[in-house]
């Protein structure tokens, strides 16, 4: 029994599906991830990764199929006859194991950064406020970000903005963490201090799926990665092998096509 | 007698607005034999009329036929939500409840202008001296004048005073006392005027009246008289003076204290009528009236109530002859004088300034009130407008159908129909406001509405990535709402909910309709009895100014504060 569990995924995606008025955005898409590894997903636009991110932590309910992350489980057999408002506990509660980094730079602009990341403990999770600001420090301090702490979002930039919401994500201790282009609004020389944290993050074995345009990222850093192309996962491969001698056309056609843009 | 025409027109509207829930209660009552009789007679008045005794109301200086003083005469039919604003302290043997009307009430009873707060009039006079024989504290109720004799029968006070005619038809309602005062109609004419010498000249002339008076039957019996009915008598001498009307045929105390101090009209000497003024009591309580009639003989007889009437210059040959004392007066008309002098045509710029000062006290109260009630309506529209406005855009659908349907149906509609349906509208569903909390949840549920509007422009202006972010965070929604997005929209309806504050401090005026006497009644009280709606308009004018100022400023510092902040909040 006790095995069976340590082999279970730390998050698992069965046989998902969701769609936007009538239009299938991600179809019957099944995904296993295990502790400690961090995963790139890839695809073109609107192929439905931003959204399986999103179904991950619950910010879009899944029509049908399950989502698990480090035993909380959310399943739905039918969108008709379950209607969203029966799994809203379900989804605050697995929102709880997981920290999510946005493309749009959404710091809480009327708080300063220490005021940003202690607000979720504390009013969440009741932590008194001298341990929160202790543990915010520490955070601030892991992505340098230690002397900006009653700085306002607007007095930063876009990197340190990012580094703040990880580090804000991070203060409610999640088990995963979740980037939706965490790079993409950001000016090119800002991006490394940004991946440079989530490689931090990974020596310290912390579970992270990151949906990306960075390829030399994805090829570095990722354990491995996953290919998506309307709404289905295409190619799951590791990272050096899926760029030298990717399995499927589709796949490769995304690559050559995006090298030769980059 | 007359009462002030605002209440008249508020008592009217309430009836509209009982016709309309009545409607809707119709049903039940129908089924029910044991309905109140007189909800159902107000159920069943034909709605026309109501409306067309509302338009008589409001206009003043109106012909009037014969039709409509009979309609005028017929026996109204009271529900208790006629009586909602009458404040009337409890029975108790300790104190004797009279009622009686404020407004235009001199000389019978009226609050001293020097001494604001302060009841007088020679009634008052005779009361306290009632009080004192009988060892009860005289009290006294503020009702509508053309409503002080169905209050009686109601309880809310023991006896009614203040020119009650002893008439065979009154007699059929009430009990009287033994008269306590005897006049006649007064006819006054302009100083100019040399036409008219007696009533019979009034035949082809234009001649003021009060509404449902004896005045009206008397020249509607000589006949060819072009009559207009007022409802305010200082109007009525307006009238006469700037040429509008001939003459006026008012009773003889009205026609003394708001004709006399005026150099531009003269009084005919002739005997027209004769009035009898007694107190009057429910006809079921022959004990008090008793003793009542007691008191006054004894009054009569030792000459203390001619020592009274003299003071106010109220002693004529009728009451001399009804008591039986043909003396020498007992005292100047001290109180007569002292009026008139108030009144006096003060011309000199210092005497103005002076009883411009002498306003002060009592205009302050009024702004006080008017202030309190702005800030608790505020307050209140503040709180549930942010209740409105969160359900609004964030609750799921029936229960943000029913918040627009609140807000829609809110700014749909008057807020003075609103304040009517509350205050004169809601007792008869068992829910009693006093004035003051009737305006305040009246306002406060009227810019609850607007508010929410400004919330929810709020809530929209702040972007949906917030929401989200707060999400993730695994915060509530309600979480979110409270520590993220509200806090950020409250930035953005700062400086629309000040102003919102300036406008609701300017609507306060309106509950001046429902007794409340906040700053705009003041001006209105106060101007009536010194006629002078000029300056004293001009000094209400500077207080609400004076009053809005605070927040004017504090609107223009948040809009600063905002154009400061805001640019770099949000890239």
């Amino acid at each position: 029994m006790a095995a069976a569990e340590q082999a279970a995924p730390l998050i698992s995606v069965e046989r998902l599906t969701k769609s936007f008025d009538g239009h299938p955005v991600l179809r019957d898409v099944t995904l296993r991830i295990e502790e400690g590894d961090l995963v790139s997903v890839i695809g073109p636009s609107g192929c439905g990764k931003t959204t399986l991110l999103r179904c991950i932590n619950c910010l879009e309910l899944l029509d049908s199929g399950r989502v698990c992350v480090a035993g909380v489980a959310l399943e739905r057999q039918d969108r008709h006859s379950q209607p969203d408002r029966l799994f809203a506990d379900q989804a605050h509660r697995l929102r709880a194991e997981v920290g999510m980094v946005f493309q749009s730079l959404n710091l809480f602009p009327h708080k300063t950064i220490l005021e940003n990341i202690i607000l979720a403990p504390m009013i969440v999770k009741n932590e008194p406020k001298d341990a929160a600001v202790a543990n915010a420090r520490r955070l601030l301090a892991k992505v340098g970000l230690s002397k900006h702490e009653n700085r306002h979002p607007h007095q930063l930039s876009g990197g340190q903005q990012q580094r703040a919401a990880i580090a804000r994500a991070l203060a409610m201790n999640p088990k995963v963490m979740l980037y939706d282009e965490p790079t993409s609004a950001l000016d090119p020389e800002l991006v490394d201090e940004v991946l440079q944290v989530m490689r931090d993050l990974d020596n310290e074995g912390m579970t992270q799926v990151v949906v990306t345009h960075e390829m030399r990222f994805a090829r570095n850093a990722s354990d491995y990665i996953v290919y998506m192309e309307h709404g289905e996962i295409v190619e799951i491969s590791d990272e050096d092998e899926i760029f030298i001698n990717p399995k499927d056309d589709r796949t490769r056609r995304f690559l050559r096509q995006y090298m030769e843009t980059a | 007698m007359m009462s002030g025409s605002l209440f008249r027109v508020s008592g009217a509207l309430a009836a509209v607005l009982l016709l309309i829930l009545g409607a809707s209660a119709a049903p039940a009552q129908t089924d029910s034999p044991a309905a109140d009789p007189a909800a159902v007679a107000v159920v069943e008045a034909p709605e026309t009329e109501s409306a067309a005794a509302e338009e008589e109301e409001e206009a003043e200086g109106v012909p009037i036929t014969p039709e409509m003083a009979a309609e005028a005469e017929e026996t109204v039919e009271y529900t208790d939500a006629d009586f909602a604003g009458v404040e009337a302290p409890a029975a108790d043997a300790g104190i004797l409840r009279y009622g009686a009307d404020l407004e235009g009430g001199v000389p019978y009873i009226y609050d001293d202008p020097e001494n604001p707060g302060t009841l007088v009039g020679f009634e008052v006079e005779i009361m306290d001296h009632i009080g004192g024989k009988l060892g009860r504290k005289p009290v006294f109720v503020q009702n509508d004048w053309d409503k002080l004799i169905p209050g009686l029968n109601r309880d809310l006070y023991e006896m009614a005073i203040q020119g009650q005619e002893i008439t065979p038809e009154h007699e059929e309602a009430v009990a009287f006392s033994v008269p306590y005062y005897v006049t006649a109609l007064q006819l006054c004419v302009r100083q100019d005027t040399f036409a008219v010498s007696s009533l019979a000249d009034c035949r082809g002339k234009t001649v003021g009246v009060l509404k449902a008076s004896l005045s009206y039957y008397i020249l509607a019996d000589l006949g060819g008289v072009d009559i207009r009915a007022y409802s305010t008598e200082v109007n009525g001498f307006n009238d006469l003076e700037n040429g509008r009307l001939d003459a006026v045929l008012f009773d003889g105390p009205v026609a003394l204290y708001y004709g006399g101090p005026r150099p531009g009209v003269k009084f005919i000497k002739q005997e027209i009528g004769r009035i009898s003024y007694g107190f009057a009591f429910p006809a079921d309580e022959p004990e008090l009236l008793a003793r009542v009639n007691e008191i006054l003989m004894e009054m009569r007889g030792n000459g203390e109530l001619r020592r009274i009437l003299d003071r106010w210059n109220l002693w004529n040959p009728l009451v001399a002859a009804e008591f039986g004392d043909y003396g020498p007066p007992k005292s100047d008309p001290v109180l007569y004088d002292q009026w008139v002098a108030q009144q006096g045509q003060v011309s000199g710029f210092p005497e103005k300034i002076k009883r411009y000062i002498g306003f002060l006290p009592v205009l302050g109260r009024g702004a006080l009130i008017t202030l309190e009630v702005s800030l608790l309506s505020m307050f209140f529209a503040v709180v549930l407008g942010f209740l409105l406005a969160t359900v609004r855009v964030y609750a799921p659908r029936p229960l943000s159908l029913l918040a627009t349907l609140y807000i829609e149906i809110i700014r749909g509609t008057p807020v003075l129909i609103q304040l009517f349906f509350i205050f004169y509208g809601l007792p008869s569903v068992g829910i009693r406001f006093s004035p003051f909390w009737a305006g305040v949840v009246g306002l406060g549920m009227n810019y609850a509405a607007y508010e929410a509007e400004n919330y929810r422009a709020g809530f929209i202006s702040v972007p949906h990535s917030q929401m989200e972010a707060a999400l993730a965070l695994a915060m509530s929604r309600w979480q979110s709402i409270r520590h993220v997005i509200a806090p950020q929209a409250f930035r953005v309806v700062l400086p629309p909910v000040t102003n919102d504050f300036i406008s609701l401090l300017k609507d306060s005026s309106l509950v001046s309709i429902i007794t409340m006497i906040e700053l705009t009644k003041t001006y209105q009280m106060l101007a009536i009895t010194y006629y002078d709606y000029f300056g004293t308009g001009l000094m209400v004018a500077a207080i609400y100014l004076l009053l809005g100022l605070p927040f004017v400023r504090l609107a223009r510092w948040t809009e600063k504060r905002l154009a400061v902040a805001h640019p770099g909040a949000r890239r």
